[in-house]
């Protein structure tokens, strides 16, 4: 079993919904990311969503394309990524990491070689925005050899057919984007994702998290009752913006922002 | 490694899922994927309908006034000393380039299916243009995604589409030029999917697009087929074109892929020179990778990130290419080469001089280009330059390199 399929069912025999981070990588500083890691992981967060930069992040909103930009600057590459996962697993061996981002530098550093390094620094998933299953057939199995867990995304546009194959190729848990448009848009409606997510359950096994436009305690636990997880993203990485020069003062703000998320989704817990 | 082609290999192209051997594909994020999916199996569907196809070519013949010319250049022919130098002229198209013959398709598409929002991205503003005359046309609602650093050098344009009821998004994330603009117009089209059609301007993009761009820009090539064995009663010896994302030069190039006779040449922007790092050239120093959905070469640094680019032109200044391209790289077809800035501006001032014909900076490439290439040739052969735009908006860049505000 993999950590990260051991981490949602250890929470589903709880009855709890799991707190998923995103942070971009390097942002706003290469030096600062394990560390704040730690912080979310010592704020109650179940999995962590570890973004890797990109010069062209396509599906993402300003707040995200800011902090790409920010991290690129102090050369935040891919490599740089995986060893940040290993400096983190040196007194972490709990907490899943899912790297997110785009194709492009795994593509440069090349399939094998990223595979290899990702299981070496301690990955556990992989989540590709822009390698939809029918451009996986390659990387899939060098996944699948290694016990990554390879992550897909389903959409509101998703349909029944795709939905089922999708699923097939994923392990882990499925990542619901909640509504048509980039990251950090806030156009949530929670009756339509209920709808979506208990039909994906008819659908597929496989836990499903939900992310896009979760930014509160009060978004996370109307999300959490339809969902196995929510991930958030956007807000965290705005935090990050704002704090960037004091670091304990951001620290702080981000436990202050996850610590009522992880209250609001234990409190539905049956 | 020239591989002979045939039309059985080139109807097997791009295949199901819109490879073009390792090339094209379609690297999006889930959202967009059920819209591509059913502009394909529409588009598919269409291109076989005889309704549709009248439609298409009847506005190309009265509204963009097609057939365009093929001119023998005798005078930069004689000043040339080589090869005969015959031109097609897309510049004269309605709008002045050949961005016009793909956004007719592309809208009448959108028609069928329904959509009353039309987004683009535009370099130059070319493509802009083209896409804001279609929708005043159809009445549709248009908004284009321009780089502010194009803004700034290719004002005209802008103006031009703002007079065409088009809203003009300048984008200022990232480098501030074309692929940025494609970066938001791809994130205006997942947010707004259900209603909104995206008409990409070249033959990159996810599949369908390079597959339905290549389609429409073939009657370039078509045409200078029938014209050339009618006025010389044989094939050209050589085709030149310059290539950004690459679609006047697969429109020129696709309905001679099988003739093995004709050399191909599609010319990328030098800029201050490979050497220097500062062009828009990654067919001739890029390396495959995935960006805007599809597998290219590009220019990227070791880390997969995508390298700045830089071209006087605005429409070359993109670092990635239709995956055709890439395709026809590897097997030999074609050959991509470049030429600098300050030969493309060489090029724009002798063809306005000897021809009196001012070409877009874009185009001046391929001009630039030609006129070595058939200097080297004999005087019996054929060289065909796609003139794919006129050089109008352009003349605010070349008065500022003269120095002289207008």
């Amino acid at each position: 079993m993999s950590r990260i399929e051991g981490v949602l069912q250890t929470l589903k025999g709880q009855g709890r919904k799991a707190l998923i981070p995103f942070i971009t990588a390097g942002d706003p500083h290469p030096d600062e990311t394990v560390g704040l890691m730690h912080t979310m992981v010592d704020a109650g967060v179940d999995i962590i969503e570890l973004g890797v930069p990109f010069s062209d992040p396509m599906a993402d909103g300003p707040v995200i394309q800011l902090a790409c930009e920010r991290a690129l600057k102090h050369g935040t590459s891919l490599r740089r990524v995986l060893a940040m996962v290993s400096e983190f697993r040196k007194t972490n061996n709990t907490t899943p990491v899912v790297l997110m981002g785009y194709l492009n530098p795994i593509e440069a550093m090349g399939y094998e070689a990223f595979a290899d390094a990702a299981v070496e620094a301690g990955v556990d998933g992989i989540l590709t925005v822009d390698l939809p299953p029918e451009e996986a057939e390659q990387i899939a199995p060098l996944f699948a050899q290694r016990g990554l867990d390879p992550i897909f995304l389903l959409a509101p546009t998703t349909t029944d057919d795709r939905i089922r194959a999708i699923a097939d190729h994923s392990s882990g848990y499925v990542y619901y984007v909640s509504f048509n448009g980039v990251t950090g848009a806030a156009k949530i409606n929670v009756d339509e994702v209920a709808a979506k997510v208990a039909h994906i359950h008819k659908l597929t096994a496989l836990p499903v998290g939900v992310g896009f436009g979760i930014r509160d305690a009060d978004t996370a636990a109307a999300v959490g009752r339809v969902s196995d997880g929510v991930i958030v993203g956007s807000v965290l990485v705005d935090t990050i913006a704002r704090n960037q020069t004091d670091i304990e003062a951001l620290k702080r703000a981000l436990t202050d922002l996850l610590n009522p998320m992880r209250e609001a989704l234990d409190s539905l817990a049956s | 490694m020239s591989v002979k082609l045939t039309e059985e290999m080139l109807t097997a192209l791009p295949d199901a899922r819109g490879h073009f051997g390792a090339f094209g594909g379609r690297f999006v994020s889930e959202t967009l994927m059920d819209s591509l999916m059913t502009l394909e199996r529409e588009y598919l569907r269409l291109k076989k309908d005889p309704e549709f196809q009248a439609t298409f070519d009847k506005d190309l013949a009265d509204y963009v006034g097609r057939p365009s010319p093929l001119y023998f250049a005798e005078r930069l022919t004689r000043e040339t000393g080589g090869a005969q130098i015959w031109l097609k002229r897309e510049d004269l198209n309605h709008t002045g380039a050949h961005k016009v013959n793909n956004t007719i398709g592309q809208a009448l598409l959108a028609s069928f299916l329904g959509k009353k929002r039309i987004i683009a991205e535009t370099g130059a503003g070319q493509h802009g243009v083209a896409t804001a005359t279609v929708c005043a046309r159809l009445g549709l609602e248009c908004h284009v995604f321009m780089g502010a650093e194009d803004v700034q050098r290719q004002s005209l344009n802008v103006y031009r589409m703002k007079l065409l009821g088009a809203k003009v998004h300048a984008v200022e994330s990232g480098s501030r030029t074309l692929k940025d603009a494609m970066n938001d117009a791809m994130r205006d089209w997942v947010t707004n999917v259900d209603d909104t059609f995206y008409i990409i301007g070249t033959v990159a993009g996810p599949h369908p697009y390079p597959l339905l761009v290549r389609d429409f820009q073939s009657v370039i090539g078509r045409e200078t087929r029938s014209q050339s064995l009618e006025k010389t009663g044989k094939l050209p010896d050589a085709l030149v074109a310059c290539v950004g994302g690459g679609s006047n030069a697969i429109g020129m190039f696709y309905p001679f892929l099988t003739d093995e006779s004709v050399q191909l040449y599609g010319v990328e922007a030098g800029g201050l020179g490979i050497e220097t790092g500062q062009h828009a050239a990654p067919l001739c120093a890029g390396r495959p990778g995935v960006l805007h959905g599809n597998r290219t070469y590009l220019m990227e640094d070791e880390n997969g990130q995508i390298a700045g680019t830089h071209s006087v032109s605005a429409g070359l200044d993109y670092p990635g290419v239709g995956p055709e391209h890439s395709w026809l790289k590897d097997i030999g077809r074609a050959n991509y080469v470049s030429v600098t800035d300050d030969e493309a501006l060489q090029a724009f001032r002798m063809l306005t001089l000897v021809e009196g014909i001012m070409p877009a900076l874009e185009t001046a490439h391929a001009v630039a280009y030609a006129v070595k290439l058939a200097a080297t040739m004999d005087k019996d052969q054929m060289v065909v330059i796609n003139i794919s735009g006129r050089g109008d908006k352009d003349i605010h860049t070349i008065a500022q390199l003269d120095g002289i505000e207008l």
